[in-house]
């Protein structure tokens, strides 16, 4: 195998670092099985994840998220492309490399996968007995690990003796032992509970500022990435469709998927029965519904108020949710207002003079 | 009847029909053991996609495995007699009769071991992969020891069986309970003997079973409801 074929490009100046993580140009396709054709998993990746940054990546069942993954520690081998980590082309290394290389990658798991014959303790020893640590030294890395995680207390318990957001602790910590770079996640926190999942995102936060580590995060909730990711990649049938900051990702989702998955938790769609009744003609419509939006430093505002003030208008509250993204309140509102062409126009006019998204969403009689 | 069971020669035999008994059962499940074990890994590893990837060979292991275990063990031990006579130098004896037991239990030991192997969780060689772990440290550290209160009823299982097994060897002169309950208890009219060997195998068999379970329930730190 020719290892440099493909020349690693140097960054373009010097004060821009390279990213951490970066997938070129990146294809799958998982060879054809018995009884089934090539399944195309990965189209023309590209992605990057600058180091220290919190990278989410959202997709539906099947999008390829766990082949992307597995792509960036070598589990999977890319069909075409480069996959690149702090500077080592690791789809280009031979297996023995790219274990000496997985060290440096932290993985958690959905369902933890933590030997249940083994306690904590022995649990986050594995990489360090696998990495050839001597076992005195293993002791000073794991105690410290351990009060990182909050789990001092339960070195000596079994997994089967431990709560699911305890277990990916363990998990967590088992991931931190070799002092790796990176930490890939794939749906850590989809076997948890909600308060659970917010306990093990805050850890995962706190472990990216005070270790600068690179974190890598897939999951299918949105939720999940709100909270916590610097930026966000949607995956959708195998392709990268959007790539911004989580708050822009929110705030202007750009692609269909985007939207779908960015409704789910910002209130953005009409409740279903209000929208099968809505017709894009004023006539006849007694209402019409209004989509005001409000982002950053605007949200704090009572413009309600100042609206309802100005233009002496009947407003009827139909949906509203206001929320907090990478941060910063971002909220949506819908409103009803008599279906007359000036006042929905003169509303447009002042909702926009006050810093508001407005979206005239139709009429409903 | 009763006292003749307990006479001082038949109680004699008695003790060193168990003697025997336990002498073949505990060398050919060892032997079988340290065959099977490490055929039984290689069959749970070795399938397409796997840790040691060699289809091919998995495929004549195993079509070599199910040979063995479908010829009926009276007809192994006789089919077998020159290899017998290779390794032990007779062909008539207790230690004889290890060579068959051996080979009936080794495929067989393979086979439970590999279904042990196979009952760990896919998701635990994933995790050591990612940690860079060769693939005998995945055996070493992951599969064997997560696979081990499997692999303790796997070899309680081995045991009962060679146990049943070892009462047929009588036929190449191997000795144990088995042989003593057919000549005394069948070829000599003598069913009360024939029942005292019942037991003994019973509570034999019963014993085994127990301190496997044990063993067993010892090592599986998974929740129990
Ligand atoms: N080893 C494999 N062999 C063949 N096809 C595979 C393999 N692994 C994944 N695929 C296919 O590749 C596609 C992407 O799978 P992947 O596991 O990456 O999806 P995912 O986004 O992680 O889904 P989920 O949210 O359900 O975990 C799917 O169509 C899947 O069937
Ligand atoms: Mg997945």
């Amino acid at each position: 195998m020719n290892l440099h074929l493909h020349p690693i490009p140097a960054p373009t100046a010097a004060d821009n670092a390279p990213p951490l993580i970066a997938l070129r140009d990146v294809e799958k396709t998982y060879p054809a099985r018995s009884g089934g054709g090539a399944v195309s998993a990965l189209e023309a990746i590209t992605l990057e994840v600058p180091k220290g940054s919190i990278l989410g990546v959202i997709g539906r069942s099947g999008a390829g998220k766990s082949t992307l993954i597995r792509l960036v520690n070598g589990l999977e081998r890319p069909s075409r492309g480069q996959v690149v980590v702090d500077g080592v082309e690791i789809s280009a290394l031979p297996e023995h490399a790219l274990r000496e290389q997985r060290r440096s990658i932290g993985m958690i798991f959905q369902h933890f996968n933590l030997l249940a014959r083994r306690t904590a303790y022995d649990n986050i020893a594995l990489p360090l007995e696998i990495a050839g640590v001597p076992s005195s030294e293993i002791k000073s890395r794991i105690t410290p690990l351990l009060e990182l995680v909050g789990l001092a207390d339960k070195a000596r318990r079994y997994p089967a003796e431990l709560s699911g957001g305890q277990k990916q602790r363990v998990g967590i910590a088992r991931a931190l032992a070799t002092n790796p770079k990176v930490l890939l996640s794939d749906e850590a926190t989809s076997a948890l509970d909600p308060e659970t999942t917010e306990q093990i995102l805050a850890l995962l936060r706190r472990i990216n500022a005070e270790l600068s580590l690179t974190v890598l995060l897939i999951t299918h909730e949105m939720s999940v990435i709100k909270s916590v990711a610097d930026r966000v990649a949607v995956i959708d049938g195998g392709r990268i469709v959007e790539e911004r900051t989580t708050f822009d990702l929110f705030t202007r989702p750009q692609h269909a998927t985007t939207r779908n998955f960015v409704a789910s938790i910002t209130g953005t769609d009409l409740p279903a029965h209000l929208a099968g009744k809505l017709a894009s003609d004023p006539a006849g419509a007694s209402q019409a519904l209004v989509r005001l939006t409000f982002t950053g430093g605007d949200a704090a505002q009572p413009f309600l108020s100042v609206l309802t003030r100005q233009l002496n208008l009947d407003l009827g509250i139909i949906q509203a949710k206001v929320d907090h993204i990478a941060g910063q309140p971002y909220g949506t509102l819908i409103v009803g207002v008599p279906a007359v062409p000036t006042q929905v126009a003169a509303l447009s006019e002042a909702a926009q003079k006050l810093g508001l998204d407005v979206e005239v969403l139709g009429y409903v009689a | 009847m009763w006292p003749e069971v307990f006479s001082p020669q038949i109680l004699k035999l008695l003790v060193s029909s168990i003697g025997q008994t336990l002498y073949m059962v505990g060398v050919a499940g060892l032997i079988g053991t340290l065959i099977g074990l490490p055929l039984g890994v290689f069959l749970a590893t070795s399938r397409r996609g796997e840790l040691f990837a060699a289809p091919a060979i998995n495929n004549a292991i195993g079509l070599v495995v199910n040979a063995a275990r479908s010829t009926p063990f009276i007809i192994l031990v006789v089919a077998i007699v020159p290899l017998t006579r290779l390794i032990a130098g007779t062909s008539i004896g207790t230690s004889a009769a290890i060579v068959p037991l051996t080979i009936a239990a080794a495929p067989f030991i393979a086979r439970v071991i590999e279904a042990a192997i196979r009952g760990v969780d896919q998701g635990l060689i994933e995790a050591a992969r990612a940690m860079g772990a060769t693939p005998l440290q995945i055996v070493q550290k992951v599969l064997l020891p997560e696979a081990l209160p499997a692999i303790v009823s796997a070899l309680t299982l081995t045991v009962v069986s060679l146990i049943g097994y070892s009462a047929m060897v009588g036929a190449v002169g191997g000795g144990g309970l088995g042989d003593l309950g057919i000549r005394f208890g069948y070829q000599r009219f003598m069913p009360d003997v024939m029942l005292v060997v019942v037991l003994v195998l019973i509570v034999l068999v019963q014993g085994v079973q127990s301190l496997g379970d044990f063993l067993a329930r010892r090592l599986d730190k998974r929740a129990r409801f």
